[in-house]
Order: structure tokens, then C-alpha cells, then sequence
């Protein structure tokens, strides 16, 4: 077994960022919210306030503590919804084919076609701008590729002789795709997965850098750099630190979904094998 | 291959078909429409009397499937609608941002092509050298950049600090204006696109035909161009097709940025003020573009490698 460095780098990064998260209230050192101080507003960074404060004096190192846990829960559990979706549509179309397959084929080309960043706009037009509507925004546009590799996975997996054996010992539809398919075909789709959280964390920042995602006051990365456009001549240190944050997150999963492709890839399987 | 993409143009028809209807479904299920959002945000106080007749107005009282038929009636003629907000017709607004639009696209697409194809080539002549190490360190961060992170730095550096370049606006064509937008929108499928050209590379460089043309006394530099190059490019191709769909959605949050007058822009101000004619007219537009893109990569594929035939 060989020193795998992307995949160590990246888990270091992104273990970093979720002690961040889970730890927050105890590695703060002020509420994110509730701690606005205009006698301390834009205090460069220092040995009080380690990342400076901004515009409302509010302890900046704070507030990307605390930024993290909203990113990683709209990372996680839409990456998670969209898995799910494009996994029961891609195994499902591919073992009933017929009119399903055609449907589901349909859908996902109409997906591809849409920009996600772009749907997921149009769908926070329509609900009110918060966390759930951000799980479901970006939970519902982006499980096309998902859908995609896990039909073409299934399709070359469903002839094979240990699905026939299955279905001929009598397992029931569910039982062979939840049981036999999927275990087998699992390995690209968690690489996917895991770059899809990365994106989707790169997806609330833009939301709600433009004001759609997570509102001010509640510390999102996005809501606090589009906050710190303001004072970018003035307090520059005020955007440099919530857009590390988002780096750091999003770094650390590319290069753990990079990691994870190298040994979960069938293909290498295949030649070790 | 004219008729290949003729026939290329009509399967996208469906597509935009299909995107119109899901956007309409999806904006006639809200509570509330543009009237009663007006008054909810507080913006203006309008009456009852006056959101019938505003509804009226807009044909807002019709069945659904009668507004989505004149709407696609509507789309066969080129009219989307009028705009809620200015009265406008949506066709006449789209066509003021659509030039700004498609000029930052194709700058932020040329500056990713011009640095990033040659860098994953040169990359993958000495794979674990040292060029190689940076070009893919550079490439995993350049994915991972927030566009709109990577913009603010770029307009405190080289608009602020420097003063290179103006911070932000249109400026009327004066290309200084486009080049700090073009570079926050560019990064990321330069990133890509070196990535890809690197993998496309290595994988060409071991087949057989390569060691082929190296066993019969080929050039270095004959083998590079005619033989590797040629077929990498075909992959690097299709990943620019299929990049250029991120880009159009990174560009709505870059042009709000840089207050650039594009289509994103205009989407994104539609959609605060819940003016749907504009948000869908934009919606379609960008698929359109995409889908157009995807045609035109297709085609570029099989003038590049003869091999590829279209019936």
C-alpha cells in the first residue's frame, strides 16, 4: 500500500473543518450573532481578535467557526439527497428499462442541460431564503451525473452471474438491486458523491453571496464575503478569511474524492485482481 | 453533416420544451405572485382591487395549461412575454445583455484554452516532473476557488492596490474593463481543462499507433503533433462543451460581482423581484446557449478526427 498523499491531504483538510464545526461553541471566542460591537467595528487582525472583526465589530474568527457547521450540513445532506435520487433513478431505469428507462433518460438530459447553479436559483426564487430551502434547492438539481453512473454501472453489472444466480434463488426485485447491484457499483458513486459535496458547499456560498442562500445576520461564508465587498478598500482582512474557509473545505473534499478514486475505481480493481 | 446538425438543432427543441415547462410548473406553485410579493416585501402598497387587476393584466387568472400554450405560442415567434418590473418585452432586455454576456463567456473560455490546454500538454511530457507537480497542484486549488472569492482578491489587488484595471462595471466595450472578471470566471475551467489535457495525453502517449509511429522513425516533435495532440484534442474538446455550462451559471455570480451587464445579472435581479417572463426568458436563453455549444464541440470533434462519422 502506497503513501497516498491526496487522500491523506484532503481528510486532513476536511477533518479540520468539521472539528471546526462540531467544536464551534467551545473554540469561539465570541456568539457569531449577537456579539456586534461598533466600538471594535474593523479591528485588523491582532492577538484580541485573531482573524479581526468587521464592519459591526463581530469577531471574524468567530463567525468561520461557526460558518462551517452551516456549510457542512447543506454540504453533506443535499449531496446525500441528490445521491439518493440519482441512485434509486439510475439502478431502477436500468433494471426495468422499457417506457422507465426512456423517462428517467429524458429527465436527466433536461437536468444536464440546466446549468445546476442556475436551477438552484430559480428554485430559492420560489422558497424563502434559509437553510431548508438550501438543502432542497441544492438537494433536487444536481444528481444527473449520479443518475448517469449508476445506469451505465447497473447495466454492465445486471447480466452478470451472481444478479442471474439471485434472481434465480428467488430474491425479489428490491432485495438483488439494494443487495447484489448496488454493494458492487458503490465505489464510483462515493467518489462522485464526495466531489458533489464540494461543489454543493461551493453552490450555498455563491446562493448566498448573492443573497438567496443564508441571510445576514446567521454566519454563512457566502452572506459574509458578500458583506465584506464593502469594506474591501478598507478592511480587506474581512474577506480573506470566511474564502480560505470555503478553499480549505472544498479542497479538502476534491482531493479525498481524487484519494478514494484511486482505490475504489473498478479499473484498478480489475488489474490487482 | 449539414443535416447531422440540422437534425442536432431539432433534438434540442424537446429539451427547451421540456426546461419551459418545468420552469413554469415550478413558478406556478408558489403562494403569491409579482402583485402580492410587492406588498409582502413591503415595496409598494397595492390594494385587492388593484392585484385583480394587475392579474388581469397579465393573464395571471387563466388555467395553466392554457398559459403555458400561449407561452409556447409565444416562443415559436421569438416573444417571451413582457417583464413584470419594467413592461418591457423580455426579448428586448435579454438582447441588451446578451452581447456583455457572451463577450465575458468567450474571454473567461479563451484565457481558460490559451493557459490551460498548453500547461496540461507540457504537464504530461515528464509526468512526476516538476512542471507536472505544480500544474496539478495549481489545477486541484484553481477547482476548488470560490469565482467570487477569487474576484474580490483580484479587484483589491490589481484594481485597488495596483490600480491596473478598473474594480468593477461595463465601461462601454473598453476592454481593460473585462479582464479581472474574465480571470475569476476563467480559473476554474482552466483548472479543468489542464487536468483533462494531461489525463487525454498520458493516455493517447501509450497506445498503440504511438509506438507505432515512434518505431518508424517518427520525430519527437512529428509524434507530438500529429499523432498525440490530434486525438487529445478531441477529448479536451467534448470537457469544453460540457464546461461551458459552468461557466454560464458561475457567471451570474461573477457579473453581480463586478456589476458586469450580463444575462446573470439580469437573472438574478429577476428573481429577487419574483419577475418570472424575465427569469424564464433567461433560463431559456442560457440552456439554449449551452445546448448550442454542445452542437457546435460535436461537429469541431469530427472535423478534428475524421474517424468520427456522423450518418
Amino acid at each position: 500500500m502506497k503513501f497516498r498523499a491526496n487522500l491523506w491531504i484532503g481528510a486532513t483538510c476536511f477533518a479540520l473543518v468539521v472539528a471546526g464545526g462540531v467544536f464551534a461553541p467551545w473554540l469561539a471566542h465570541t456568539d457569531p450573532v449577537m456579539d456586534a460591537n461598533l466600538m471594535n467595528a474593523e479591528v485588523p487582525p491582532g492577538s484580541e481578535f485573531w482573524f479581526g472583526t468587521d464592519a459591526q465589530g463581530r469577531d471574524i474568527y468567530s463567525r468561520v467557526l461557526h460558518g462551517a457547521r452551516i456549510s457542512l450540513t447543506v454540504g453533506i445532506v443535499s449531496q446525500l439527497i441528490n445521491t439518493c435520487i440519482g441512485v434509486a433513478l439510475g439502478l431502477s431505469a436500468a433494471y426495468w428499462g422499457g417506457w422507465w428507462d426512456d423517462f428517467v433518460n429524458g429527465l436527466t438530459n433536461m437536468m444536464l442541460a440546466i446549468p445546476s447553479l442556475i436551477f438552484a436559483l430559480a428554485i430559492m426564487a420560489i422558497l424563502q431564503p434559509g437553510l431548508t430551502s438550501l438543502l432542497i434547492a441544492l438537494g433536487l438539481t444536481n444528481w444527473s451525473f449520479t443518475c448517469r453512473l449508476t445506469r451505465a454501472a447497473t447495466l454492465s453489472v445486471k447480466q452478470l452471474g451472481y444478479v442471474e444466480a439471485a434472481r434465480s434463488l428467488g430474491y425479489g426485485t428490491f432485495r438483488i438491486m439494494f443487495t447484489q447491484i448496488l454493494p458492487n457499483i458503490a465505489g464510483p458513486i462515493i467518489v462522485i458523491g464526495t466531489l458533489g459535496m464540494g461543489g454543493a458547499v461551493l453552490a450555498e456560498a455563491s446562493l448566498s453571496f448573492l443573497g438567496l442562500g443564508i441571510r445576514p445576520p446567521f454566519p454563512s461564508w457566502g452572506s459574509m464575503l458578500s458583506d465584506a465587498r464593502d469594506q474591501i478598500s478598507t478592511a480587506p482582512w474581512i474577506s480573506i478569511f470566511p474564502g480560505l474557509a470555503i478553499f480549505l473545505t472544498v479542497l479538502g473534499l476534491n482531493l479525498l474524492g481524487d484519494g478514494l478514486r484511486d482505490i475504489l475505481d473498478p479499473h484498478s480493481q480489475t488489474r490487482k485482481a | 453533416m449539414l443535416p447531422y446538425v440540422f437534425r442536432r438543432l431539432l433534438q434540442a427543441i424537446p429539451i427547451l420544451l421540456a426546461v419551459a415547462a418545468l420552469i413554469f410548473v415550478l413558478f406556478s406553485v408558489i403562494p403569491g405572485n409579482f402583485a402580492t410579493s410587492q406588498m409582502a416585501d413591503g415595496r409598494s402598497n397595492i390594494d385587492a382591487a388593484t392585484i385583480a387587476r394587475m392579474n388581469e393584466q397579465f393573464g395571471l387568472n387563466d388555467p395553466l395549461p392554457l398559459r403555458f400554450a400561449k407561452y409556447v405560442g409565444g416562443l415559436a415567434t421569438f416573444d417571451l412575454g413582457d417583464s413584470f418590473r419594467t413592461r418591457q418585452p423580455v426579448i428586448n432586455l435579454i438582447g441588451e445583455r446578451l452581447w456583455p454576456s457572451l463577450q465575458l463567456a468567450l474571454a473567461a473560455m479563451a484565457f481558460a484554452i490559451v493557459i490551460g490546454v498548453p500547461l496540461g500538454f507540457l504537464a504530461a511530457l515528464k509526468p512526476g516532473g516538476w512542471l507536472d507537480m505544480l500544474s496539478m497542484v495549481f489545477a486541484v486549488s484553481g477547482l476548488s476557488l470560490p469565482m467570487f472569492w477569487l474576484g474580490l482578491l483580484l479587484m483589491y489587488a490589481f484594481a485597488l492596490t495596483l490600480n491596473w484595471f478598473p474594480s468593477f462595471g461595463y465601461g462601454d466595450g473598453d476592454p481593460r474593463y473585462i479582464v479581472l472578471p474574465a480571470i475569476a470566471l476563467g480559473v476554474s475551467p482552466l483548472a479543468l481543462l489542464a487536468r483533462t489535457a494531461r489525463a487525454a495525453v498520458l493516455e493517447v502517449m501509450h497506445a498503440d499507433f504511438v509506438r507505432t509511429a515512434r518505431a518508424k522513425g517518427a520525430s519527437a516533435y512529428r509524434v507530438m503533433r500529429w499523432h498525440v495532440a490530434r486525438n487529445a484534442l478531441v477529448i479536451v474538446l467534448t470537457t469544453l462543451g460540457l464546461q461551458f455550462g459552468s461557466v454560464l451559471g458561475q457567471a451570474v455570480v461573477v457579473e453581480k460581482l463586478f456589476a458586469w451587464p450580463g444575462l446573470g445579472s439580469l437573472l438574478v435581479d429577476s428573481v429577487t423581484w419574483r419577475d418570472i417572463p424575465a427569469v424564464q426568458g433567461c433560463i431559456l436563453t442560457i440552456v439554449l446557449f449551452f445546448l448550442v455549444v454542445n452542437i457546435a464541440v460535436d461537429v469541431l470533434c469530427a472535423v478534428v478526427d475524421p474517424r468520427i462519422k456522423y450518418s
